[in-house]
């Protein structure tokens, strides 16, 4: 009777740690079958066998989401090996903490590829390979797709380019009767390597000054764990959410609240 | 793999307002179904008792309470009733609500301030108690969350309905800055609302009447065909099911970094 994703067939980006593996344990747990995939193949392999020890049904598929003939090649291999697909979540991302000034035109293009070009290569792959039977789509955003941070320009836009790219997908599907949902999740600020790493590149001033501006300003006072963002996805992939299309789900705290 | 599920409420005691019929009567099965104890309130206290019975027999926790949601001292009943009860309160879906449509120009200063009163002041009420008894200070002092039923009518316009998106627009404002409020106090209360497109309840059908009244249709039917295929990109209407679903989750601890959200249920309604 609970909220679930029992024998779902479900592919996730970026899947080795942070929200990705979070996701994949909560997954697990809610019954799904998880096609785990990663640019790092050791830490995608290492997961598997983690998930596989919880009596999950896993499989890893290498994935360097930026690769156009790779995205085909793992759907086919993810159908092959479990015979349908039912849940993508487009998780894979970057952040980079750089002013508009100092940010240079390769800097973020780079950040545009991963965290938004991928999504549109992965929401493409994700539509014509579930269009028969229906699925949901998440597409992992961040309240910075909503709001802005002076240090996060590159972010910002390639976040925001998800959200909006989220509702089109949502329309599209919906006008074809393709049965596949398309939502967006917006996670405030998530103790990940994401984040640590982010703030790693800075000085420990500045990534001191960066992270004390960013828990004052969150209303419940703390970042959030992995685990509480992966129920999200677990919400939006089960059938509890079979009205929910082109709709954001901001996971943060209070922070665009205030 | 791990067995404590994170949407179960097992053990949790909610309240569902309106909780007679459409989306109240699903968000509180759907509760009781997930391990709450549910207090069902609402003015029509026979067809709680129904609902009650019918729970109690399936082997589910369930009460019935008679509440006008617009009174004070109903409020101040309930919180009695609750603390006779179970002696605990975890969640609070403030559901009641009424719809009153027409053209603007036809609306009266009578009709605006009575769908203030029952939108508004009961959301308002149920949110004062609810802060004062689960903060930690309080009476049942374990926090807990607060769902508000708004509507896509309190984020968009749509024609007849200026007076009905007022009181909504004031639940999505007030669930913001309570649910801000309560977390930089430490209250440990989260408060959300919840906006769900046309559903599938006695409601939808006043609004076919009303897009008749305002003169947007010929006929029901023509009303029914509009809202679901020009304007409903899933082409059907919600279920109360759906909106109880998005309550649970909002309700449960797998929503525990959730607070002062707007979640939209409305079959990409709103994504247009």
């Amino acid at each position: 009777m609970s909220i679930h994703c029992k024998d779902k067939v479900v592919l996730i980006t970026g899947a080795a740690k942070g929200i990705g593996a979070a996701a994949c344990h909560a997954l697990a747990a809610a019954g799904a079958k998880l096609a785990v995939s990663d640019i790092d193949q050791d830490a995608g392999r290492e997961l598997c066998e983690a998930l596989r020890a919880e009596g999950a049904d896993a499989e890893f598929f290498p994935l360097d989401v930026c690769d156009e003939q790779q995205w085909q090649h793992c759907m086919e291999t993810v159908v092959a090996s479990f015979g349908q697909l039912d849940g993508v979540v487009n998780n894979a991302g970057i952040a980079v903490i750089c002013g508009p000034e100092d940010e240079s035109l390769e800097g973020w293009r780079r950040t545009q590829t991963i965290n938004s070009d991928a999504v549109f290569l992965g929401s493409r792959a994700a539509i014509q390979t579930m269009k028969a039977r229906g699925g949901s789509i998440v597409n992992v955003s961040s309240i910075e797709g909503i709001v802005g941070d002076p240090m996060l320009p590159a972010y910002n836009a390639s976040k925001g380019a998800v959200r909006a790219l989220t509702k089109s997908l949502a329309l599209y599907c919906a006008d074809r009767d393709y049965g596949i949902r398309v939502n967006s999740l917006h996670p405030g600020y998530v103790e990940t390597p994401l984040v640590s790493g982010a703030l790693a590149k800075l000085s420990e001033d500045d990534a001191n000054a960066f992270a004390t501006r960013v828990v004052a300003s969150i209303p419940m006072g703390r970042m959030a764990r992995a685990e509480e963002i992966a129920q999200g996805i677990v919400f939006l992939l089960s059938d509890a959410a079979s009205y929910m299309t082109g709709s954001e789900l901001v996971m943060d705290g209070g922070y665009t609240a205030r | 793999m791990k067995e404590n599920n994170p949407f179960s409420l097992q053990g949790k005691v909610a309240v569902v307002t309106g909780a007679a019929a459409g989306i109240g009567k699903a968000c509180a099965q759907r509760m009781a179904y997930s391990g709450a104890s549910v207090l069902l309130s609402d003015i029509d206290v026979a067809a709680c008792q129904r609902l009650a019975a019918e729970l109690n027999e399936q082997g589910f926790d369930a009460r019935a309470i008679q509440q006008d949601v617009v009174l004070e001292e109903d409020w101040q009943a309930l919180v009695a009733e609750l603390k006779q009860w179970h002696n605990r309160w975890d969640i609070l879906v403030n559901n009641a609500g009424i719809y009153i449509g027409g053209r603007l120009e036809d609306n009266s200063v009578e009709q605006l301030t009575r769908i203030h009163e029952v939108n508004v002041q009961s959301v308002f009420l149920g949110l004062r108690y609810a802060a004062e008894t689960m903060q930690p200070s309080g009476c049942f002092g374990r926090g807990g969350s607060v769902i508000n039923l708004s509507s896509i009518a309190g984020l968009i316009g749509v024609p007849g309905h200026s007076i009905y998106g007022a009181t909504k627009g004031s639940v999505r404002s007030i669930s913001k800055h309570s649910a801000v409020e309560f977390a930089r106090f430490g209250y440990g209360i989260r408060v959300n609302s919840l906006h769900p497109g046309l559903i599938d309840t006695a409601m939808a059908e006043q609004v076919y009447d009303d897009f008749v009244d305002v003169g947007l249709t010929q006929s029901r039917e023509e009303a029914s065909a509009v809202l679901e295929q020009q304007m409903i990109p899933m082409g059907r209407l919600g279920t109360a099911e759906d909106i109880a679903n998005a309550a649970l989750f909002l309700a449960s601890d797998a929503s525990a970094y959730i607070s002062g959200a707007e979640l939209t249920v409305d079959g990409g309604f709103t994504a247009a």
